[in-house]
């Protein structure tokens, strides 16, 4: 670290004592600006907690605001001056979601676990619903407030009877005003929501389908995509036996509380189901359940093959290049660098598509240039290789940077005396240089090797995890435990937070263990904390 | 031994790999630049050498895409982020560095062991938290400037403070005193003695950071959605999503290298310093 700052530090020294310090009534002044900003950002964010009752919230940031303007109006309290505002940042958007998941992954959150065992309810009882004689007809445009394609969907519908309209989602239904109803009664535009055409729709019918708009003793659902009906729940919850029956076929499912689930005799399981602690089963899921810990193991091997292979690879490679070209007959030195630094300058996302695309099968470059007609991608062998060559593209200028930087550090008089004390060139490296630049580097190949073991650009952009076996769609063979956790959570099939959170907490596990042990050896502690 | 054998043994295989080198790292960029001129602008028809020269792709990306607008957004979201949380970490740092007090070794290993937990690992919960929090405030929600950067500055203690702290250990703690003693406060230490004396490094590690963040994908692709509010990687990812491969190569392909330019740019020009950083300890990959 010592040398780091050499050249560029000591010249920008200023000139100290000439100027006099800024007057005291500046900095306050700065200072009474800056906690007014505070303080009105403060009752800003206040308005939306107390519209929505908050209180806790509330409590929350009144206390910060009053810690922070308690730190700052002291004359004292110098470290926490400075410390503050990463503290702060740091607790909002980084501990509290780490703890957030730490307790997300004891419960069984996600698609069909998500809220109460009240909207588990009343969820069922919207999704029962079917058109009975007498329903009332309604005219139905599908909107969003989001983006056409994935925003979320809600329904604009005008009552025929006195013409007002409404919007629905599966909360219920908030009358609207400020909207634009054509002729039919269609709604053709509304403030604050993107109607979605006929084609958009179309793409989407499944959850138009699906979206049940609670109303008072059923829902209304879509019949088509241009008209909705109201109808009658088939299905009603009995608070006396703790279950949901259906009123046609007298069939009954008895709550779960372990499961958050309604399960009937038979076994079968309502597909709406509440939140509830699972305890440690996400954990243990993934030592126990073969069908889960056989692809978790695989996952966590492969892992840990791709994060050595690329921080190995690349710097075997960057070290190789750096070496070669660190010797002063070599002439054009500075050209070799410009060029070499050019992939590292490049926008990694980019380039990894460009990849992506250069192995395609029937496009890609690379089938092109040797006339072949591989499947790169969709083998489990040539896709592994392929992200290793990546990731070996992307990284080894940087290794290729610091260790010529680390071997400059180095006395060229340490290998000259090897020289003449008989030792040959590869001896000498070998015995002198590379022991020296692993002392420089071993912090570096460290990190490398954390980054890269949660790479998940290098494979989500690339192979997304592919190629998948036939039998297990959500686990791939190149699948970094991190891309498999982002599908558990996110993907199509149906999310599943809370087992998602409890890999992350594994992930975690793994990380801060290799890193502690590989830091304790370097002593890197000792150092900083001198 | 003659002169040429000689040669080759000391210089030519230098020369060789070095060689060697550059062709794997120009191939791919080679690709993306006769693939940007292409005037087909399909990937089927993009070739390692450029077969033609137009500049219909560079038309349609600023014509039929909101890439004008990715660009402001990446440049915003990255520059604010990466600036204050350079700062925010060099206040941190200079806490850690010159200042005593209770707690100051649990804190920096508390950062050191929160810094191994990749907030990356808390994207369930993170988009839990903001779809609250667009709820109660719009304005710092999903599909905005400020709720990204937002996010992006809750790690910046994290990584930058330990690095931060490196670089104020090797400025001579004998200047502050002596500033002290001529009557300076804290407040004018750190300004006017610290930050101008590792501004350099700063720079680089402020530069290391927008370029990471600019590459930033996960969170980018959940939080901003609508085409108006993209990133760059987040709108030229979506060029080339599945049906549009082939057809938008090109295009994409134009995007890419007017993405680079500026990055490149700064790099030739700050090359030296950024050996400097590097060695501190900034992944890219």
């Amino acid at each position: 670290m010592a040398t780091m700052l050499g050249g560029p530090a000591t010249r920008a020294l200023p000139a100290p004592g000439k100027d006099e310090p800024p007057t005291g009534l500046r900095s306050r002044l700065v200072k009474i600006v800056l906690l007014g900003v505070v303080v009105a950002i403060a009752v800003w964010a206040a308005f939306p907690l107390v519209a929505n009752r908050a209180w806790a919230g509330l409590a929350i940031e009144a206390a910060a605001t009053a810690a922070l303007l308690w730190i700052y109006l002291s004359g004292r309290r110098i470290p926490a001056k400075y410390l503050a505002p990463g503290t702060l940042l740091l607790i909002v958007f980084q501990i509290f979601p780490v703890f957030y998941t730490a307790a997300t992954a004891f419960t069984n959150y996600g698609d069909g676990h998500r809220g109460s065992k009240d909207e588990a309810v009343v969820a069922i009882q919207s999704a029962s619903v079917t058109q009975v004689p007498g329903s009332i007809q309604y005219a139905l445009s599908v909107a969003t407030t989001g983006d056409p394609a994935t925003g979320p969907l809600v329904f604009l519908i005008t009552d025929p009877a006195t013409g007002q309209v409404s919007v629905g989602d599966a909360e219920g239904l908030t009358k609207l005003s400020d909207v634009t109803v054509s002729s039919s009664g269609k709604v053709t535009a509304a403030k604050g929501y993107t109607v979605l055409t006929a084609g958009q729709a179309g793409l989407r019918s499944k959850e138009v389908t699906a979206l049940a708009v609670p109303v008072e003793g059923g829902a209304i659902r879509s019949a088509g995509l241009s008209r909705a009906y109201e109808g009658k729940a088939g299905r009603a919850y009995d608070k006396g036996c703790d279950c949901v029956e259906d009123t046609t076929t007298g069939k009954t499912w008895t709550a779960d509380e372990k499961q958050g689930a309604f399960v009937a005799a038979d076994g079968d399981r309502l597909a709406q189901g509440w939140k509830v602690g699972v305890g440690f089963g996400n954990f243990t899921r993934v030592l126990t359940d073969r069908s889960v810990s056989e692809p978790f193991l695989a996952t966590l091997i492969w892992n840990f093959a791709f994060a050595i292979g690329s921080t190995g690879g690349t710097f075997v490679l960057g070290m190789l290049v750096a070496v070669a070209l660190h010797a002063k007959q070599v002439r054009g030195r500075n050209v070799y660098r410009l060029v070499l630094v050019l992939p590292y300058a490049m926008p990694a996302f980019a380039m990894l598509l460009v990849w992506r695309d250069m192995f395609n099968t029937d496009f890609g470059l690379i089938n092109n240039l040797f006339g072949t007609h591989v499947d790169w991608l969709g083998q489990a062998g040539t896709a592994r290789l392929a992200v290793l060559l990546v990731q070996l593209w992307l990284g080894y200028p940087y290794m290729f940077l610091v260790t010529t930087g680390a071997l400059q550090a180095i006395p060229a008089e340490l290998s000259e005396a090897s020289r003449i004390d008989g030792a040959g060139a590869w001896q000498s490296f070998r015995r002198i240089v590379l022991p020296l630049l692993m002392v420089a580097l071993t912090p570096l190949l460290i990190s490398s090797f954390a980054f890269n073991f949660n790479n998940f650009n290098a494979i989500y952009l690339t192979t997304d995890g592919g190629p998948f076996p036939a039998d297990n769609p959500m686990n791939g063979a190149t699948d970094l435990l991190i891309t498999y956790t982002y599908r558990l959570a996110f993907g199509g099939s149906g999310a599943q937070y809370g087992y998602a959170a409890a890999i992350s907490i594994f992930i975690f596990l793994i990380v801060g263990t290799v890193s502690a042990i590989a830091f304790r050896r370097t002593r890197q502690q000792e150092e900083v904390y001198a | 031994m003659t002169a040429g054998t000689k040669w080759l043994k000391n210089v030519g295989w230098r020369h060789a790999v070095g060689l060697l080198a550059v062709v794997f790292s120009l191939g791919p960029i080679l690709f993306v630049l006769s693939a940007a001129f292409n005037p087909l602008g399909t990937l089927s028809s993009s070739q390692l050498l450029p077969s033609g020269f137009s500049l219909g792709n560079f038309d349609k990306l600023l014509t039929e895409t909101d890439f004008p607008k990715w660009f402001l957004n990446s440049v915003v979201i990255a520059g604010v982020a990466s600036a204050v949380s350079v700062f925010v970490s060099g206040l941190a740092a200079y806490a850690f560095s010159r200042r005593r007090f209770r707690g100051r070794r649990v804190g920096l290993l508390s950062v050191l062991l929160i810094q191994m937990f990749p907030q990356f690992l808390a994207v369930v919960a993170i988009f839990l938290m903001f779809a609250t929090i667009t709820d109660y405030w719009p304005a710092i929600g999903f599909n905005t400037w400020w709720g990204i950067i937002l996010l992006y500055l809750g790690g910046s203690l994290g990584v930058g403070t330990w690095l931060m702290k490196g670089f104020f250990d090797t400025v001579p703690r004998e200047l502050d005193e002596s500033a002290t003693v001529d009557g300076a406060s804290h407040v004018e230490i750190f300004f006017r003695i610290l930050l101008p004396l590792v501004a350099p490094v700063l720079a680089v590690t402020g530069l290391l950071a927008f370029i990471t963040t600019v590459n930033e994908f996960v969170f980018a692709n959940i939080f901003l959605t609508d085409s108006g509010s993209k990133t760059l990687s987040v709108g030229l990812w979506g060029l080339v999503a599945a049906e549009q491969r082939n057809a938008n190569f090109g295009i994409f392909c134009a995007g890419t290298l007017l993405t680079a330019i500026p990055t490149v740019a700064v790099f030739q020009a700050l090359q030296r310093y950024i050996v400097e950083g590097l060695t501190a300890g900034a992944v890219k990959g």
